[in-house]
């Protein structure tokens, strides 16, 4: 009886002494450099990518329109506003003709004056017609008297000489008369190059469009090239997108393409890629090109896209599926030392090891072409960085929650 | 020969242990400080260890980018590569902010502009993947308590979380969010709308920005207005058989920048970033290690002066001296073994739990044991003395 409180403490003691123990142990093998790195890994299969090109852009007009005149002059009325549909050859706005309709009564008024100068010049043409058919009859009929010796050699030629006179006299006035009719086709001309001015002041719709921005009032003075009215055909809507440089291999015109606009991102649009632009933007790194909105090609008519000019799109093309090869996540590849490759798994224990990567897709696969060969064991994920020959423990994920 | 102090403590084992508890809780604390020290440290080591530089190259006359801003043009980088030694040459901004998680909450962060597959990338993920598209896309710290597929809102956009990474911290301990360069850029100099506005109406209304004759001036000028086209350093590893210092030189006489290598920038994190609050929390461990060898002793002594009685019966009965002193040595080194062991595995069990890094070392952990056994071997040496003293009548009273 008397032994078991000294039993019982002893027991108790060396329980205490062997948790503590214990516990010092897990700590000591759990944390600390003697811990096993806690990492998971996948086997490199062979698959097939669906590589994309991704890229944001601005949503642009294919063809715009800035109205204005030619001229610097003042504006006397604008005729639409902003969101106005407005038909080919419509009238926008009208500039201020200032003196040219003046001018146009005064080339009136010379064109009519110079009618009356033809009529004068036919008159002094007829005058002249009649002057030298008398000297023609005249200098026959002396012809024959001196043929017959009737008169002298010298009154012949007085005779000869009025009828060449009353010919030039009458060219003369042939020709005045041409020369009046020349002048009133150039009063003509002046007159109808006046009244092209006069109808240049009138700002005529070059095309069907919608107007996008109203930039001058009545009564304001705009330079020649500044525009009053800015026109779009909103059927003409594209995608400027600009992809990296570096992601851009593949970017060809004709492309499929997926658009979510800022405005509505959950509908993705169909579209096509329309162009691509022969300009990289050197400063940016980025590559051009214009998106066509596959909707806006069928029904050209209507405004297909209820899209506005620069609101902000993204962009994803699809790339033709690549030829089967090994494939790897791109969290698993790592960088060494300028070295690009993966830690394999041999026997256990992480081995660095070189690899050469192909292309790779937006769900962050990768072409493996050398280095590896099918089933290999690879870290993808690795709770810190790892070490060559480096103490791993293999488990299911690292984070809780979270399936890649 | 029986053990005294075996016998003692078995008497009084649920006092004795208690004791060690108690003194462990408090080793707990003075070792958790010393991990929060080297957790502040090592949050340096960890910024240089994971932009994966050689060199760091910044804006002439700063300490940037982690000390200092330093702002320098994004095509800096292309020249960089041109110099000799240069194997690798990356773009980085850092900019610290808060991001706004999808259920609307505010984390700080540090926002890394990263491009990728260059340097700067995070070295290793933990889940999910790493970019790939060049925009809106994001890899988190899990610090920042973001889930995978997770929208988080820089600025005005919105980002997906796309991977998640572990102990990628900037010099305060923030976690980092990466994000792709161009939108770090836009990021980090993005004004808010009604600032954009303020600024437009501001350029329209100066006549030397708005001239009439001069139709699309003022376009040219808002657009100039608008654009970033600055980073905050560029990340530089060296080709193989080159020294840091041989590559940085050319760049700092010739480029007029300013370069900084792994050991210059050590120096400028752990040396200057962080030396105040690194002070201040050394200051700290060290009066609290003096209180603990003080209470450490204290309870030696008074746990001594509890049992003089028995010892003044031990010395009556006529136990020698040593075996009176070695009882008192061996329960004090006992005590601050149980002490030690509780306090590292309190340690370790409430070190994750800190919002900051708790970095235990274990040659701290030895340091600590070797101190504590110090320090309760001298504090035994004042509970020895007065066990001596005692005089051996005390027993009869």
């Amino acid at each position: 009886m008397k032994q078991h409180p000294v039993l019982l403490r002893r027991i108790g003691i060396g329980a205490i002494a062997i948790s503590l123990v214990a516990a010092l142990a897990f700590v000591a093998l759990r944390t600390g450099p003697l811990a096993p790195v806690k990492v998971t890994v996948t086997s490199v299969q062979e698959g097939k990518l669906k590589p994309a090109i991704f890229g944001i852009g601005t949503v642009e007009a294919r063809r715009s329109w800035m109205v204005g005149p030619t001229v610097a002059g003042r504006v006397l009325s604008v005729r639409v506003d902003v969101g106005d549909t407005v038909k080919a050859g419509q009238l926008l706005a009208e500039m201020d003709p200032v003196d040219l309709d003046q001018r146009l009564a005064a080339l009136d008024a010379a064109l009519a004056r110079a009618s009356s100068t033809q009529a004068a010049a036919q008159a002094q043409v007829a005058d002249a017609t009649a002057r030298r058919e008398l000297a023609a009859i005249n200098a026959k009929r002396n012809q024959d008297l001196a043929a017959q010796n009737f008169i002298s050699a010298g009154a012949l030629e007085g005779r000869l000489q009025e009828k060449a006179s009353a010919d030039a006299a009458l060219q003369a006035a042939q020709a005045n008369l041409s020369g009046t009719a020349q002048d009133i086709n150039r009063q003509k001309a002046e007159r109808a190059a006046l009244q092209q001015q006069r109808g240049n002041v009138r700002l005529l719709a070059p095309a069907d469009g919608v107007v996008t921005s109203r930039d001058a009032e009545a009564g304001s003075t705009v330079v020649a090239g500044q525009p009053v009215l800015r026109l779009i055909d909103p059927a003409s809507l594209w995608v400027r997108m600009r992809v990296d440089q570096g992601r851009s291999a593949g970017l060809a015109p004709g492309l499929k393409a997926s658009i979510v606009l800022r405005s509505q991102p959950r509908t993705p649009m169909p579209g096509q890629v329309a162009r691509v632009e022969m300009l990289a933007d050197a400063v940016t790194e980025e590559r051009i090109a214009q998106i066509a909105f596959a909707a806006a090609s069928s029904s050209a008519a209507a405004p297909a896209v209820a899209a506005s000019v620069g609101e902000l799109a993204e962009v994803e093309l699809q790339l033709p599926e690549t030829a089967s090869a090994l494939l790897l996540p791109n969290a698993s590849i790592q960088r060494l030392q300028g070295k690009t490759g993966v830690w394999r798994l041999s026997e256990g224990r992480p081995a660095f090891v070189s690899v050469r990567l192909g292309v790779s897709s937006l769900d962050g696969r990768v072409q493996v072409l050398e280095g590896l060969k099918a089933g290999d064991s690879v870290v993808v994920y690795s709770q810190k960085a790892l070490t060559e020959g480096a103490r791993v423990q293999v488990v299911e994920t690292l984070v809780k929650g979270a399936t890649p | 020969m029986i053990s005294l102090a075996g016998r003692d403590i078995a008497h009084s084992w649920s006092k004795f242990v208690l004791t060690g508890i108690g003194l462990g809780l408090l080793i707990g604390v003075t070792l958790t400080m010393a991990g929060v020290y080297r957790g502040m440290v090592d949050d340096a080591h960890a910024l240089l260890n994971n932009s994966g530089a050689d060199l760091w190259v910044v804006q002439k006359d700063t300490q940037g980018p982690y000390a200092e801003s330093s702002s320098i043009k994004d095509d800096v980088v292309r020249s960089v590569r041109g110099m000799p030694g240069v194997a690798q040459a990356a773009n980085v901004t850092y900019f610290t902010m808060q991001v706004q998680g999808a259920d609307g909450d505010d984390t700080r962060a540090m926002v890394v502009g990263i491009e990728s597959g260059q340097s700067g990338e995070p070295g290793y993920l933990v889940a999910g993947r790493q970019i790939t598209r060049g925009h809106y896309e994001a890899v988190a710290d899990v610090k920042t308590g973001f889930a995978l597929g997770e929208r988080i809102r820089i600025r005005r956009h919105d980002y997906t979380v796309v991977g998640l990474t572990q102990r990628m911290v900037s010099s305060g301990g923030d976690p980092m969010v990466f994000i792709a360069l161009k939108d770090a850029q836009e990021a980090q100099f993005l004004k808010d709308n009604d600032a954009i506005q303020n600024d437009r109406t501001r350029t329209a209304n100066n006549p030397a920005f708005n001239r009439p004759g001069v139709p699309g001036l003022l376009d040219a000028v808002q657009a100039l207005q608008s654009s970033s086209r600055s980073v905050n350093a560029v990340l530089v590893q060296l080709a193989p058989g080159f020294e840091a210092e041989q590559v940085a030189e050319p760049i700092r006489r010739w480029k007029h920048l300013q370069v900084f290598t792994r050991a210059g920038m050590e120096e400028i994190l752990v040396a200057k970033l962080i030396a105040t609050s690194a002070k201040q929390i050394g200051m700290f461990l060290v009066i609290l290690a003096i209180v603990s060898a003080a209470i450490v002793a204290f309870i030696i002594y008074t746990m001594t002066l509890g049992k003089i009685r028995e010892i003044a019966v031990l010395k009556l009965i006529g136990t020698r001296n040593i075996t009176i002193a070695s009882m008192i040595l061996q329960q004090a080194l006992g005590l601050g073994l149980i002490g030690f062991i509780v306090g590292k595995v309190a340690a370790t069990v409430w070190a994750p739990v800190f919002p900051k890094f708790v970095l235990l070392l274990t040659q701290d952990a030895f340091t600590g044991l070797i101190v504590t056994l110090v320090i309760c071997a001298l504090a035994s040496t004042l509970a020895i003395r007065t066990a001596l003293k005692v005089d051996p009548a005390a027993a009869i009273g």
